[in-house]
């Protein structure tokens, strides 16, 4: 009875799908006749002509200059200040401190960088830290961290990964927190901005540390051992500071919300830079209100404390202010790149259209499209 | 593999007959494998079909030969029996279809050879950026000294490496970065699309024959981009061109000839019925495709169009397809070649004769009282049913049973013989005592067993008794009162119900099995004149005669056909004379030197003489006719000396050495002094399409030749017939009796050839003679608008194969080279072989006829290798199975003859003429398909890396990579995969209608054009440009700034798909809803992989660690930005020049798509016109439709031939003297002379023929003016460049020089000088899109005239002197040609010095 019933149900099912769609025979070999097979699908078949084509370079240009132009003109709004502070030159204030090559030297060497703004910076004021020359992106430098112990990871706070080496454990034996030589050769010199009234007095502009790191950096990438409220110094016991450092990492803030692991200098520097020319993002100046600009037009003093040594690789140490836009920070490449690309595109249809005025004109009047 | 008991057929590749070794005939009992008892000792397992040899050593000592025809080989089908007992000899992978089958020869296409190449030249590439890389990071190293900056990070242990090993460290570092750019995936990918190619061949309806219910078989999977690359097709003829289907058309008997008009009648029904159906089905499918393009429609016009077309089909091929089920049982037997209308006089005569003998053997008058035509008459159909192996089986019963009980064996001793041909009653009495113990006849009621093998001194007891009540029961079964037993006509034990003949003859069919069609077209024929053969049985032959009834022949001798004897006998005893005869059947070359040459002094002589001479006539019209030819004759012999002849035959037979020496010996001692009774002609119909399909192959510019067992008249007949060789052509027949002979003949084509092409130049216009000065015009531009196209095969090979060491000209000509197998075996000798290769590859179509297997795949190796061509081979036998495993493509006809061809094959498909789409449609797109693929991938992987690679600068060579590695993996693995597979897979350059109606776009295959070396460098060059482009542009954009590492690659990355989709939006062809979705799920594929990528974990992925990076730069507008731009920017240079080159210089491919976009109304009408101009051009200058206004190129020179030939026959026929005078003394050239013919297979006897005689006679048609229409062989030729040689400037010969042919020496076959046909298309005026179509601009030099010509010509010849107006470019560059033109006649000067040396 199960069987019967079982036949007659594959009876059923195996008889339409065994005839085609075309109707054809069980048997017969015969191909379906459907457009896929017969490979006829309806297709649109564009013929690259100099006449089929023009348009496209028309449009391309009419609509890449403008793009261009625009670009252009938000990357020269951006106001954008730097100041070269490595102290190459004998003149330069800060060449005595860059003679010192060390990493650990215990007097913090200081130097004072005097400029002046030619315009005032309106809106917020991002300030930077720039380096030359510093190969963050070296492949074995990019590798030479720990992520899971950056998130807080206990064990792999005890014991770091194998990609931190050399810099996994201190000479004692003890794991390095933060491992790695990312961490290890951390941007430690301290910038201070002071405006210099008409008048002679020196105010140190107020410089926001927070908000400097990616959110998602700041709060779900890095984290500190035990929990965020737990005692920093008790989290890290046990562990040892990175070689070059002057502190542990739990004494890099004094806000507790900024120390550690989720330190945001630290986390910007642990996000290796694509170029060995690169800037950081240093503090942030913010705007007190509309009416007065953030950095007005005026004197300034920069305050270096200088600890980061790059002479040993011909790096350069920059501080850069500047203000962004929605499209970033000042950068004519772009707005220049859409301008030439769209002019060529201009001109290649022009050149287009000659070569389709002499040798196609005739078919253009012909294609019936 | 196992020697059988039973008579049965086997069907390796035909069918043949198989005997049972003759002591297990003896064997009557059930053959017990527990009792059985003897030793087997055979060859070692060997290849070679045709030979077997051993013995049988039975328990008693003896000793039975074993032969190829006791052995059953493995894969045969047993026919005609419905058992078979055997013994396994070889099993297993000794089995000799194992041993001939070397396992699949591992092909490489072309292509992929390319490409391999080019692999390797990535690996250079590769290991130079290595090297690069590594040396750069060194000197990194080197420039910060000793003191290591904090972002060198040293090794695990500390220690810092020196520059040195770490530049050698990052050089192996940098092959696993780099190593993308081998393109593994490229191979993965290459076999996908080979798949899908495969599939498609597979699904295409127009490569399905319903007739057989099979479609084309890719058995190959990998060189399918092969077809689109072939140059030179060697085909066999029968089978492959024509259906080996063998119809009786005519006769002739006693000199008389019976032409069957109403047979031919018949067939050419048969052949309306077929080309009416081509019609149909072509218009069915053409139609939907035609309507798709236009509109929406399609759908509703597709299934009308779809439904009549099979409605029609199955209505005309209703009785094919019955024939078709029919022939599964019996081989060769369809209602064309089985229902014969037989000629009403010949009928007569027949029944005439077939009474009076009636009326004579009533009366026991002596048969020679008959007057000699219709004894001839009665004994060619008998000759006709009964010399053969034709085996009967009725339908109901298809498998004939072997009656043990009347089985005798062929007369095996002379005892034997005395006795069965010694009258009976005069045996009878004294009966078989003095008959030795050695007779082996059998009895049915016999069950011994294999004991009476064993000791045959018992059987000979039961024998005699046997004999005895035989002999009885045969007399008593003869109540007619005939007195002897083997007169009587029908044994008693045939008749009554048992018999299958009866009960076959009840059915009214009999079915006849035969190992050729001839036999069996024969043997239809012969049932056509009511002569049927009724029954085979090993010792006798039953035929049915009018007025007679049936007749029992006993068959003595089957003298089997065998190709150096080419002929076969069979020796019986008539029952009506009680005579043994002869009756031998053979090709008519061997059996008209057989014939006993009559006697000169009386009538009868005379009488015989006359119809000898009349039959050679017959034969020779027969012949001209494409008709295959058998002469039959008998012969009489008395007892005597078959007694003599039988004595040799038996010791021949018995022999275990040389067996078949001493066999075929025996056979030409019986087969003289015989007598002809007649000749038959059987046509081998050609396939649907085989012209049609030549045609368009060659205008593809593939040469064909054709390789064939045949014997010459008949292949040239075949040639003609399917247009292989046209009747306007000369053709060069090579014909030697020794190797010296052959070196001479073919010194002489070369010198032939030279001389009249090579020296070849026009005269210069003559400013007078306008019609003259117009058709110069005319040839020169002609000549040279076909320059841009370098389509010959021949050409490019010879330009790139410069190791051809033939110097011959490598251009086609108009010429046909017929050689036979001797001397093919002559001049494929190595010192010849060069010299062959260089007269054959100048002809344009070549003919080996009477060629080995061997010889054939020695043909096809030696052009493969020599001239580095592609090859392909087509054949449907087994004789075609060297050929079609040496060639590059082998392709097997499924066809009659068995499946060996098929298994060799690559391809197999059921009919000849799905060649042309395969090649032309398919070929083509798998080619160019796969070749752009393969470019793509290259680009694609090179761009990729190259991103990497500048990268190194910036980030001091270290090896690091901006770009995540999980996007590095998944790049080429899915984001960049699916669009190029749907593009490598579903592209179409051109649409399949206009690749099969304009076949010279198959050229781009064959000259590689879709991948050139230089093309994979342009692409490299434009990936680098490419990745700069990637790589700088968001580089600037985000330098110095707070960018990432891999925040800044992931927009790399992103703008790279980018680049590479455009890219190949650029190269696809066709887009369908496919490509679109494709590009659309690479691109979502790609933003969902790196989104969900980007916000798995924070933790994992280390170094890259990309959390919620591109979540970042879908919020930054910098990011579209760069999309934006970048892109555009990297394929800017390929649109610009893409489409300039669609503008300036459109490839044919191109145009050709062009023409496809073209409103359906108008392409049909365009292509039906440039159809009918392709044709003329095709057709080599065949007539050409007179409406044609302009008589550009080919129109005047292939009209001017007719009006002139009939002069200039005399004139050509008088050159012909003189050129073949000063061979004349030449005593080895008496016997094979370079003949230069001219067909005409039609009645009307165009001589069309330029022979140009050695000694600088040159000959002008057309070319001259009209005053000197019959040009002397000795006058001076007014040529102002004092060119010694000026030759016809006739269709064949359009200027050639060996210098400037890319200039001027356009080849004049069609194949090579037919531009892509858009060119010259006569249109109404309305006709503008044609103008458009030509519209090629002028920036180019060279095609300038053409197209300008082209235009002007587009519009009708109204417009003649705008054209001439146009071509004036032409005149500009002719001075050039000039100079070449005057180099090449010092050349030809030379050339001219060395022959009259030579002479």
């Amino acid at each position: 009875m199960m069987a019967s019933s079982y036949n007659a149900k594959e009876d059923d099912g195996h008889h339409p799908g065994a005839s085609g769609p075309g109707g054809a025979a069980a048997n017969s070999k015969k191909p379906d006749n459907t457009a896929f097979k017969q490979q006829r699908l309806p297709a649109w078949q564009p013929i690259l002509t100099a006449g089929t084509v023009l348009p496209a370079f028309f449009v391309i240009g009419l609509i890449f200059i403008p793009i261009g132009i625009g670009l252009y003109v938000t990357s020269n709004n951006i106001k954008e200040f730097e100041i070269d502070y490595t102290g190459i030159d004998m003149s330069s204030p800060c060449f005595n401190c860059s003679q010192n090559f060390s990493w650990n030297s215990t007097t913090p060497c200081k130097c004072y960088l005097p400029f002046s703004l030619d315009q005032p910076f309106e809106s917020n004021v991002f300030m930077y830290y720039g380096l030359s020359n510093f190969y963050q992106n070296h492949r074995r430098y990019v590798k030479s961290r720990d992520d899971s112990q950056l998130n807080g990871d206990s064990s792999s706070l005890k014991s770091p990964s194998k990609e931190c080496e050399p810099y996994r454990e201190s000479s004692d034996k003890k794991p390095i927190a933060p491992c790695g030589a990312i961490a290890n050769s951390m941007f430690n010199d301290t910038l201070v901005l002071y405006y210099i009234d008409p008048n002679g007095t020196r105010t140190e502009i107020p410089l926001v540390d927070k908000g400097i790191a990616w959110w998602t950096d700041k709060h779900v990438k890095f984290r500190n051992p035990g929990g965020s409220n737990a005692n920093l110094t008790a989290s890290f016991q046990g562990t040892s500071k990175p070689v070059n450092w002057n502190k542990p990492v739990y004494e890099l803030s004094t806000d507790p919300e900024n120390n550690g692991f989720i330190n945001e200098d630290f986390i910007v520097w642990m996000r290796t830079a694509a170029l060995p020319t690169f800037r950081k993002l240093y503090r942030i100046i913010q705007r007190k209100n509309s009416m007065t600009p953030t950095l007005p037009q005026g004197d300034y003093t920069l305050e270096v404390t200088y600890n980061y040594p790059v002479r040993s690789f011909e790096g350069r140490k920059r501080m850069i202010l500047s203000t962004i836009s929605w499209m970033g920070g000042k950068n004519p490449f772009l707005g220049i790149a859409y301008i030439t690309v769209g002019s060529v595109c201009f001109f290649l249809g022009v050149v287009l259209l000659i070569i389709h005025h002499k040798h196609g004109n005739r078919s253009s009047a012909d294609i019936p499209n | 593999m196992d020697p059988v008991q039973a008579w049965c057929w086997s069907q390796p590749e035909k069918d043949q007959q198989r005997q049972v070794i003759r002591s297990f005939i003896d064997l009557d009992c059930e053959f017990d494998p527990f009792k059985y008892n003897s030793i087997i000792e055979c060859e070692k397992p060997n290849n070679d079909l045709n030979r077997f040899r051993g013995y049988i050593v039975h328990r008693s000592g003896r000793r039975d030969g074993l032969y190829k025809e006791n052995l059953l080989l493995r894969g045969c089908t047993v026919r005609n029996t419905e058992e078979a007992v055997g013994i396994v000899i070889y099993a297993g992978h000794e089995t000799k279809a194992m041993l001939n089958n070397n396992g699949p020869r591992y092909k490489r296409s072309k292509l992929e050879r390319q490409m391999n190449v080019d692999v390797f030249w990535c690996v250079i590439i590769l290991l130079i950026m290595c090297l690069f890389t590594a040396i750069g990071h060194g000197l990194w190293l080197f420039q910060y000294g000793d003191k290591r900056p904090v972002f060198d990070v040293p090794s695990p242990d500390g220690m810092d490496l020196s520059p040195v090993l770490s530049a050698i460290y990052l050089f192996l570092t940098m092959i696993i970065v780099f190593q993308v750019l081998i393109p593994i995936s490229l191979f993965v990918s290459i076999e996908i699309v080979k798949i899908c190619q495969v599939y498609f061949i597979h699904q295409d309806m127009d490569l399905y024959d319903e007739e057989t219910d099979s479609h084309l078989q890719c058995r190959a999977l990998n060189i399918t981009e092969d077809l689109g690359q072939m140059q030179y097709i060697f085909s066999d003829k029968t089978g492959t061109l024509t259906e080996n289907k063998m119809v009786f058309r005519r006769c002739t008997v006693a000199g008389v000839e019976y032409s069957h008009d109403a047979n031919a009648k018949r067939l050419a029904m048969y052949q309306e019925v077929d080309s009416e159906e081509e019609d149909c089905t072509s218009h069915g499918g053409t139609l939907p495709r035609r309507d798709s393009v236009t509109s929406h429609q399609s759908g509703k016009v597709v299934l009308r169009s779809q439904s009549t077309k099979s409605h029609r089909r199955t209505g005309s091929r209703a009785e094919a397809k019955r024939a078709s089920i029919l022939s599964k049982h019996t081989a060769f037997s369809s209602p064309m070649e089985k229902d014969i209308t037989p000629d009403p006089q010949l009928l007569d005569k027949v029944n005439d004769g077939a009474s009076q003998m009636e009326v004579m053997r009533f009366h026991s008058q002596s048969l020679s009282q008959i007057p000699s035509d219709l004894s001839d008459i009665i004994d060619f159909f008998i000759a006709l049913t009964i010399c053969n192996t034709v085996v009967v089986s009725s339908p109901n019963q298809p498998r004939q049973k072997v009656r043990r009980f009347e089985l005798k064996s062929p007369v095996k001793t002379i005892e034997d013989f005395i006795k069965r041909f010694t009258p009976s009653r005069l045996t009878s009495g004294s009966n078989s005592s003095s008959l030795s113990s050695l007779v082996t006849n059998r009895s049915s009621s016999h069950r011994g067993c294999s004991s009476v093998l064993s000791s045959p001194s018992a059987d000979s007891t039961l024998n005699k008794l046997d004999e005895e009540r035989r002999t009885a029961a045969n007399t008593n079964a003869n109540a007619t009162g005939t007195l002897d037993h083997a007169f009587s006509p029908v044994p008693a034990s045939l008749d009554g119900a048992r018999s299958p003949w009866a009960a076959a003859m009840a059915e009214g069919e009999l079915r006849y099995e035969a190992e050729s069609p001839d036999e069996a077209a024969l043997v239809y024929a012969a049932r056509a004149y009511k002569c049927s053969l009724v029954g085979r049985l090993p010792d006798q032959v039953t035929v049915e005669l009018p007025h007679l009834g049936k007749l029992t022949f006993e068959l003595l001798h089957t003298l089997g056909f065998d190709s150096t004897r080419k002929r076969m006998s069979v020796v019986v005893k008539h029952p009506l004379t009680d005579q043994i005869t002869v009756y031998t059947k053979g090709a008519d070359s061997v059996i008209m030197d057989l014939i006993k040459p009559p006697p000169t002094d009386n009538p009868k002589g005379k009488r015989q003489r006359k119809i000898l001479h009349k039959t050679q006539n017959y034969l020779n019209l027969y012949a001209a006719d494409g008709l295959r030819t058998l002469c039959i004759a008998k012969k009489v012999m008395s007892k005597e000396e078959y007694a003599r002849w039988l004595r040799c035959h038996l010791e021949a037979e018995t022999a275990i050495q040389g067996r078949e020496q001493l066999l075929f010996q025996s056979a030409l001692r019986l087969e003289t002094n015989l007598h002809l009774l007649g000749a038959t002609g059987i046509e081998d119909r050609l396939q649907d399409g085989v012209p049609e399909t030549i045609d368009a192959l060659r205008k593809a510019g593939l040469q064909i030749w054709v390789l064939t067992g045949d014997k010459q008249e008949t292949a040239i007949n075949i040639a003609y017939a399917c247009k292989l060789l046209d009747p306007e052509e000369e053709i060069i027949t090579l014909n030697a009796d020794s190797q010296e002979a052959c070196a001479v003949l073919l010194e002489e084509s070369l010198h032939y050839i030279q001389s009249k092409f090579l020296c070849g130049s026009s005269p210069p216009a003559h400013p007078s003679a306008t019609k003259q000065q117009q058709q110069q015009q005319q040839q020169q531009f002609s000549a040279f608008h076909l320059s841009p196209f370098s389509c010959s095969p021949a050409k490019s090979s010879s330009s790139t194969s410069s190791s051809a060491a033939s110097s011959g000209p490598f251009l086609v000509h108009r010429l046909g080279l017929v050689i036979d197998g001797r001397t093919l075996a002559y001049a494929l000798d190595r010192s010849l072989e060069d010299k062959f290769l260089a007269v054959a590859r100048s002809c344009r179509s070549v003919l080996c006829c009477r060629s080995t297997p061997l010889q054939k795949s020695m043909v096809v190796k030696l052009v493969r290798n020599k001239l580095k061509v592609m090859t392909m081979a087509i054949g449907d036998g087994a004789n075609d199975v060297s050929m079609i495993q040496v060639a590059d493509v082998g392709v097997g006809i499924s066809g009659q003859e068995g499946m060996q061809a098929v298994m060799a094959s690559d391809f197999a498909m059921p009919r000849f003429q799905y060649l042309q789409k395969l090649l032309l449609v398919h070929g083509h797109w798998c080619y160019s398909r796969l070749a752009n693929m393969i470019l793509y991938f290259f680009y694609k992987n090179a761009m990729f890396v190259a991103l990497i690679f500048w990268y190194q600068f910036y980030c001091g060579f270290s090896g690091s990579a901006m770009i995540d590695q999980w996007y590095l993996i998944f790049f080429n693995l899915m984001f960049s995969a699916f669009p190029q597979l749907i593009t490598g897979t579903l592209d179409k350059d051109v649409s399949a209608e206009t690749l099969q109606e304009l076949p010279q776009l198959y050229m781009s295959g064959q000259n590689s054009e879709e991948y050139k070396p230089y093309m994979f460098w342009m692409n490299m060059i434009d990936a680098f440009y490419q990745s700069l482009v990637c790589f700088f542009i968001p580089y600037f954009a985000y330098a110095d700034s707070n960018v990432d590492l891999f925040t800044w690659g992931t927009p790399i990355i992103t703008l790279a798909l980018f680049t590479i989709l455009l890219h190949l939006g650029i190269e696809t062809k066709t887009w369908t809803w496919m490509n679109w979705a494709s590009i659309a799920f690479s691109v979502a594929l790609f933003f969902t992989v790196a989104l969900c990528y980007n916000a798995s974990c924070p933790t994992c992925y280390t170094p890259s660690n990309p959390y919620w990076t591109m979540q970042r730069l879908l919020g930054d507008p910098l990011f579209y930005l760069l999309c934006f731009i970048t892109p555009f920017t990297a394929v800017l240079p390929r649109y610009f020049y893409r489409a300039c080159q669609g503008s300036l210089f459109p490839g044919p491919v191109q145009v050709g798509r062009q023409l496809d976009k073209l409103p359906a109304e108008t392409r049909r009408n365009l292509l039906s016109l440039q159809w009918m101009k392709v044709g003329s051009f095709g057709s080599l200058f065949g007539p050409r439709p007179s409406f044609f206004p302009f008589p550009r190129g080919c129109g005047p020179r292939s009209r001017q031939p007719h009006p002139s030939s009939s002069s200039s026959s005399s004139s050509s026929s008088s050159a012909s003297s003189t050129s073949k005078k000063p061979e004349a003394p030449d005593s080895t050239l008496n016997s094979n002379s370079l003949e230069t013919w001219t067909r005409c297979p039609s009645s009307k006897p165009t001589v069309n023929q330029h022979t140009t005689s050695a000694g600088g006679v040159q000959q002008q048609d057309s070319g001259q003016p009209p005053s000197s229409p019959s040009p002397s062989a000795s006058s001076p030729h007014p040529d102002s460049k004092g060119e010694p040689l000026v030759p016809p400037t006739d269709t064949d010969t359009l200027p050639y020089t060996k210098e400037p042919k890319r200039a001027r020496g356009a080849p004049p076959s069609p194949s090579s000088m037919d531009p892509p046909a858009f060119e010259v298309v006569e249109l109404p005026s309305d006709f503008r899109p044609l103008g458009w179509m030509t519209s090629t601009p002028l920036l180019a030099p060279q095609p300038v005239p053409q197209h300008e010509g082209k235009a002007g010509n587009a519009q009708g010849g109204a417009q003649r002197r705008d054209y001439e107006g146009e071509t004036s470019p032409m005149h500009r560059l002719l001075p050039k040609e000039g100079g070449a033109h005057r180099a090449q006649g010092s050349d030809c000067e030379k050339e001219h010095a060395l022959k009259t040396t030579l002479l």
